[in-house]
């Protein structure tokens, strides 16, 4: 496993440097790992990984890129956009040649078109929005502060949003409230009950299980040879 | 014999808190949840609220999630079947 880096496009035509997790020993099946999206990101960072080194010991090269904003990233997340990222994934697909993709939860909002692969347990932007809206209203609430979703809204469109520790544009919230899933025929989900085990990205405390990380691997590693 | 709301609700909250089978099957009407579980934070319980309305298709107001409801695992049950019979 090494740390390289893609470039990343910026507003206005220039690029950045972002990093990506990668084993690249230049094998044919190059898998393309978009991650979850903010708090999910943390919880399923374990397992993400983990499913790469597997994918790595069946013979397929995996990269898994920072988002602008996220990780080691010098961008400010507060002026990035839902766009941006997908700008970023695509970008990465180019840099690393990419011949196939794995979404994981709310990576699967920004997959490119163009490539086979896998949305694990995907959502929607809106869901995402909703409990985060949702856990700011209860930590006010413990605070004394009474919110509500329609005036966080309301606000967070017009000058962005602090919620559950992630700083979100006005654009952030406005692209989230309508994103959806990639629909691709080319993209295949899969669902939690496939896996098996507890859906790890709602865990209170962040947790690993290495069988779902083989059942993951083993599907994605199965369907690359289909 | 217990209700499928009971069933789901164990089942939604073993995912969220890491609960082992033997964990689950141990809940009762009284067993204390929020207060009593320090890894609850606003976060998990957001997503806890997000799941059973998705688990159980029902619709939950913000103004309805309070610290009474989470108090024990009865007063959270009484919540679930009331909104999926209201629904």
């Amino acid at each position: 496993m090494t740390s390289e880096s893609y470039p990343c496009p910026l507003p206005g035509g220039a690029a950045a440097r972002e990093y990506a997790l990668s084993f690249d020993k230049g094998r044919a099946v190059r898998m393309l790992v978009v991650p979850a999206l903010f708090d999910e990101a943390n919880k399923l960072r374990h397992l993400t990984v983990e499913v790469m080194r597997r994918l790595h010991g069946a013979g397929i090269d995996c990269f898994l890129p920072d988002l602008p904003g996220t990780n080691e990233s010098l961008r400010d997340l507060a002026g990035v956009e839902l766009e941006d990222w997908r700008m970023a994934v695509e970008a990465a697909a180019r840099h690393f040649g990419a011949t196939h993709l794995l979404a994981l939860r709310g990576g699967g909002l920004l997959v490119p078109g163009g490539l086979p692969g896998w949305l694990y347990a995907p959502v929607k932007g809106a869901s995402l929005l909703k409990t985060m809206l949702r856990a700011r209203i209860l930590a006010s609430r413990e605070a004394g502060l009474e919110e509500t979703s329609e005036a966080l809204l309301e606000r967070g469109l017009e000058q962005g949003l602090e919620l559950a520790g992630f700083i979100l544009s006005g654009e952030m919230i406005r692209q989230l409230q309508a994103a959806m899933p990639a629909g691709d025929a080319r993209l295949t989900v899969i669902e939690q009950d496939l896996v098996e085990g507890r859906p790890l990205w709602l865990r209170a405390e962040p947790d690993h299980d290495p069988a779902q990380a083989d059942a993951l691997a083993a599907i994605v590693s199965l369907g690359c040879k289909a | 014999m217990r209700s499928d709301t009971d069933r789901k609700l164990r089942r939604i909250l073993s995912d969220v808190l890491g609960l082992t089978e033997d964990q689950v099957e141990e809940l009762t009407p009284d067993t204390g949840l929020f207060g009593h579980l320090p890894e609850l934070d606003s976060m998990a319980v957001a997503g806890l609220f997000t799941e059973m309305e998705d688990r159980l298709g029902i619709s939950i107001d913000d103004d309805e999630i309070d610290a009474d409801l989470l108090e024990t695992y009865g007063a959270l049950l009484a919540f679930a079947e009331a909104k999926r019979e209201a629904a």
